[in-house]
């Protein structure tokens, strides 16, 4: 199956096609609907792990969409950072899908499996395309669904969240089209290799405007991860949204993050010239400032999910910091924390509900209640999630940013880089153990009113959890291949040849049978 | 003709960002419309205004429009149509389940918050401001 030249398109089509046969499932009821979506998720779990193998084999794998060459076709492009996003995002869909199955969320409302499914097409179109304006497009498949798994379940304040997430978008969506629109009017091309090579031979007359337009792009990408100052949707949006939906969009500020670093990396990557990395410090400002904004929303929530919400900020930011930091070794340990952020998130997202449940009508605010059921078992969770989540050894958010700090060690600002990151840490920890001393020990007398504790629901926790361990025990070798990978999208030459060069296939195989 | 465009680019961007940066969700939609409007006309002089030549290759003709623009604008077209017609639905909802269209959905304006007393009161639904002035009349 490796062989086979359209294996990057299978990632699209497994959840693209079953996100209409679930649809059309609908009458034969909720529980096949389930199943569909479970087989289909596993699957889209076995296409990545050979993606993954091909991508660490062959290093790029071009899909010419159509059989149109490029730049004058759309093509997809597999490298080991898309193949390693798309795992992830599998992983991550797995979890969460199992979560809103054994919570009943699905049964809230229509089509949440159609939606999970057509979001994760959006999501994995979106690391996958080698085409600007093809990532504008799946971007809106992405957006489109995430709305409607935003709103599913409904309720007052999710669709306050709901309408301030859509407007914030679709401003994003009509900057990215300006931005698209000028860099095609400037550069007269729109796929990525092709808009490396013509920044790279750009004349002088056109460098402002081009820097022009890729900070605009910047600013698009960075409504979408949700970086300073442009945030401010998240923490509403996330906190108010239902948990397998929250730990799903854990991915989705790494999206935009992703964007940053496959669009601009590429576009003006280190060959690009007068504009190579002038984006750089940009980023790594942002990440700074948001990091401490971040730091003190986590210090303010005034419920765990709010919380949890700004945590997911925090790491972000520090993501950025480690984008900005501009060297291969800083986007190796970038890459390791993302992996472990984002699953380290969504567990929490989950554990928050799981905890907001069992307090009954206290919910996940910061108030002393009645101890919930199974306190004992969810408190030990919880250390575990706010261990690994504000970076305390010996888990893996620990090892993510000693990377990071290690890597900032040769940077200009590092003494900025180094006090912002363990100021920000301290401040987490500092409000994790608050909150978690009030959750679990500053109780009230009597009974509950929660419900038990949904045990199917904690495997999610349990297996996200253990992928964190993993990730300790194995980090000599994730951190090598996350080096590898950031080697490998540093060096923007054998890229943009395999994407220009990759000839249309001859139809050979068709004819073979005659 | 592109100082025209230009200008017209222009004004129809600065109306969209003054609407949408209003409090209440319907002139935000129209503003979010005019932007896309606005992105939409941009896209297509992005390929560059030309005058009098065929939209496809014809051999006969010197030249021919760069067709990519006006592709690249169909599909914008349809999606903003599409999230637009999303954001309406969505706004109705927030109107309905917060009792007023305000995108923040606290605020009444004087003259909602007058016929509010009026009405039948909608219980849990109504909104801080409007609660702050049913307390005080029932204080005088």
């Amino acid at each position: 199956m490796t062989d086979w030249p359209s294996l990057p398109f299978l990632a699209l089509l497994v959840p693209l096609l079953g996100g209409t046969l679930i649809l059309l499932a609908k009458p034969f009821g909720l529980r096949l609907q389930r199943i569909l979506g479970l087989l289909l998720t596993l699957g889209l779990l076995f296409v990545s792990v050979d993606l993954l193998e091909v991508a660490f084999e062959q290093g790029h794998r071009v899909y010419t969409l159509g059989n149109w060459a490029a730049p004058y076709g759309i093509v997809l492009v597999l490298d080991a950072l898309s193949a390693m996003m798309v795992s992830l995002t599998t992983v991550l869909a797995l979890a969460a899908l199992w979560y809103a199955i054994a919570s009943g969320i699905d049964r809230q409302g229509a089509h949440f499996h159609v939606l999970f499914q057509i979001q994760l097409f959006g999501l994995n179109g979106a690391f996958l395309t080698g085409d600007v304006f093809n990532l504008f497009v799946f971007f809106e498949v992405l957006l489109l669904a995430s709305y409607g798994l935003l709103l599913h379940g409904g309720g007052r304040l999710r669709t306050r969240g709901g309408l301030h997430y859509v407007v914030i978008n679709l401003i994003g969506s009509t900057l990215f089209l300006f931005a698209v629109g000028a860099l095609y009017g400037l550069l007269g091309t729109l796929n990525m290799a092709d808009m490396a090579q013509a920044v790279a031979d750009l004349p002088t007359s056109d460098l402002a405007p081009v820097a022009a337009a890729g900070l605009l792009l910047l600013v698009v990408f960075a409504i979408k991860a949700a970086f300073f100052p442009l945030y401010l949707w998240l923490p509403g949006a996330y906190a108010e949204t239902s948990a397998p939906v929250a730990a799903l969009f854990a991915i989705m500020t790494k999206v935009g993050l992703y964007a940053i670093i496959r669009v601009h990396g590429t576009v003006f990557g280190p060959e690009a010239g007068e504009l190579a990395f002038y984006h750089q410090p940009f980023v790594l400002t942002a990440g700074l400032i948001g990091l401490g904004m971040a730091a003190l929303g986590v210090m303010a929530a005034k419920g765990l999910r709010n919380q949890v919400a700004y945590l997911v900020l925090a790491s972000v930011a520090t993501l950025l910091i480690g984008v900005g930091l501009n060297t291969p070794q800083a986007l190796g340990a970038t890459l390791y924390y993302l992996i472990h952020s984002t699953l380290v998130a969504a567990a929490l997202f989950l554990l928050a509900d799981l905890i907001a449940k069992g307090r009954g009508s206290y919910a996940d605010r910061f108030e002393s209640a009645p101890a919930m059921p199974q306190a004992v078992l969810l408190g030990g969770f919880f250390l575990f999630g706010a261990i690994a989540m504000t970076g305390m050894p010996p888990l893996s958010g620990f090892m993510g940013k000693v990377f990071i700090l290690d890597a900032a060690l040769a940077h200009d600002w590092s003494a900025w880089v180094l006090g912002m990151i363990l100021v920000s840490s301290l401040l987490m920890i500092v409000a994790m153990a608050r909150s978690g001393s009030l959750l679990f020990y500053n109780t009230l007398d009597g009974a509950s009113n929660g419900e038990a504790l949904n045990r199917p629901g904690l495997v999610s926790v349990l297996g996200l959890f253990l992928i964190s361990v993993g990730m300790v025990v194995f980090a000599g070798p994730i951190l090598g291949m996350t080096e590898a990978i950031a080697e490998r999208a540093y060096d923007v030459g054998p890229y943009v040849d395999q994407v220009l060069n990759t000839p249309t296939q001859d139809a050979q195989w068709l004819k073979g049978g005659h | 003709m592109e100082i025209l465009i230009a200008f017209v680019i222009g004004a129809m961007t600065a109306s969209g960002v003054f609407l949408t940066l209003r409090g209440r969700t319907f002139p935000v939609v129209l503003g979010l419309t005019l932007l896309a409007y606005a992105v939409n006309v941009f896209l297509f002089a992005m390929g560059r205004l030309t005058v009098g030549l065929p939209a496809v290759i014809d051999p006969t003709q010197g030249g021919y429009a760069d067709p990519l623009p006006q592709a690249l604008v169909l599909t914008a077209i349809v999606i903003a149509f599409g999230m637009t017609a999303f954001l309406i639905v969505l706004a109705l909802k927030a109107r309905a389940e917060m009792g007023n269209d305000h995108v923040d959905g606290l605020h009444l304006s004087e003259d909602e918050a007058s016929l509010k007393n009026t009405l039948p009161p909608r219980s849990q639904r109504a909104s801080r401001k409007a609660r702050h002035a049913d307390q005080q009349e029932a204080g005088q």
